[in-house]
Formats: structure tokens, sequence, C-alpha cells
């Protein structure tokens, strides 16, 4: 059911966002280590085989946050060492990864060049 | 001032209250932006992507988004009330990424939008790497030993 599929990833996005931002009000981890810290987790939840499970759950509420980025990578890892052996290590997670960072690096470039910053940020 | 006022005033401007709606405003703005996500996962799924590619279309269309978001300003107006709502999906890794590159253009194109764009991309991919790389050593090893797939260097 589509509805039932978006009410699941909306709370659990909504529970990992609301987290963070717990994270940030009650210690003093700045907002890119949060960033850091979802990614490396993304990495380590697949690498405990809890990805998939997750994803086919809650769906956009565990692949959006950053914890689907890092996910991301440890598939491409995953399926780099099972296909082509010790290579896989090195190439696996740019591999699966370098759509989103490609992209959000040309737009990052684009919009610098089109745009003029108005305030500064954060 | 009333005692009742006084105390009104107090907890408005106290840590906790704040705490407890930066809660909520995180919740409310990380739950629409995952719900969407979620539609466009469908909307992808049935315009004909795979069961890999709709999640990865979903999560470059919030890539792009955040990205024009942010040349426009309007990408801050949304991340001061949102707070992690906006920061902990892939909006916020792109909007870091954009605001980075359009606020170090006076230092130049090559050293400063140049280097300065992966002030917060960099830690993100270089720790995302380094942990693909350590759970690549571990399953490499895993398999070697293990001998149910052969792997070969």
């Amino acid at each position: 059911m589509i509805i039932t599929d978006i009410i699941l990833a909306a709370v659990s996005g909504g529970i990992i966002c609301a987290l963070a931002q717990l994270l940030i009000d009650l210690t003093k981890l700045t907002p890119a280590r949060i960033l850091v810290l979802y990614v490396t987790l993304g990495v380590l939840i697949y690498a405990l085989g809890l990805y998939e499970p997750l994803y086919s759950l809650f769906g956009a509420g565990v692949s959006l946050p950053l914890i689907g980025f890092g996910a991301n990578i440890g598939r491409g890892v995953y399926e780099a060492v099972t296909n082509e052996g010790a290579i896989g290590i090195l190439s696996g997670g740019m591999t699966s990864s370098s759509a989103g960072i490609t992209l959000a690096l040309v737009m990052g470039l684009t919009t610098a060049l089109i745009f003029k910053s108005k305030s500064k940020r954060m | 001032m009333k005692k009742s006022e006084k105390l009104e005033l107090i907890n408005k401007h106290s840590p906790h209250t704040r705490c407890v709606k930066n809660f909520c405003l995180a919740f409310i703005f990380g739950a629409v932006i995952c719900g969407v996500g979620e539609g466009l996962i469908y909307l992808f799924s049935y315009l004909g992507a795979d069961e890999r590619s709709s999640p990865m279309l979903t999560t470059l269309f919030f890539i792009f988004l955040a990205s024009i978001l942010t040349g426009f300003g309007l990408f801050d107006v949304i991340a001061k009330r949102a707070g992690a709502g906006t920061l902990v999906p892939v909006t916020g890794f792109s909007n870091a990424v954009t605001s980075e590159a359009m606020d170090s253009k006076s230092e130049g194109i090559i050293l400063g939008v140049g280097a300065k764009i992966f002030t917060v991309a960099g830690p993100v991919i270089l720790f995302g790497i380094t942990a693909g790389v350590v759970y690549g050593i571990v399953l490499f090893f895993y398999y070697l030993f293990s001998g149910g797939i052969v792997v070969s260097f």
C-alpha cells in the first residue's frame, strides 16, 4: 500500500532527523560531525546486514538520510569484493556513490557560477 | 511583571523548551522530505525505473533541488527552522557543498570554489569511503577463510 509506505517513510525519516537535532542541541556535535557520523553509521548498518530489511520496511525513510548514502557505499563494496575480489575493497565505495557525489559537486559549481551569495551560511 | 508572566518568559527562553521545539520541527521537516521521497520512489518505479534505480533517482532529485534552492537563497530560510530536518537527508549534504562553493567565489574559481567546495563534502566522502574500505577488508578475509565464495586477487 502506497499510503502506508509513505507514512512509514515519513515517521522513520522524521525520527532519524529529530535524533540528530537532539544530538546537536544536547551535545557539542557540529552539523558537519553529524553528517560524518550518519554516513559512517550507514556503512556499519549495511555491513551488519541490517540495511536491506530496514529499507524494505521504511523505504525513503532510511534511504534519503545520509545513512542511505553510507549504506550505498557499503553495498558497492560488498558487490565489488564479491565479484572482483581484492580490488573491490578500493573500487566499490566510490563506484556506487559516484552519481550522488558527482551531481552534488557539479551542481555546487554550476550554482556558484550562476548565483551570487546573499548571506553567510549556517 | 507578574510572576506567571515571568515564568512564561523564563520557559520560553530556557534551553529545554527550545530543545523540544527544535526536536518537533526537525521531525516534521524530516518526515515531509522522507514522505515525499517515498512518493517519488513510487513515481520513478511507475515510470519504469528498477528497484535499485528509483531510490537513487530520488536521492539525486533531492540533491538537485537542494542545490537550486541554495542558489536562490531559499534553503537557508527553510533550514533555519528545520534544523536537522533538512540537514540529515541528502539535502543537507548538497546544501553544504553549494553554499561553500558560493561563499568562496570571491577567493577565486580554482583555489576558492575548487578547494572550498570540499569543506563539508570532503569529510563526508573521506570517512564514508574509509569505513567502506574497512568493511571491504573484513569481508575479503571473511570470504578467504570461510571458503564459501572463492575470491581472487
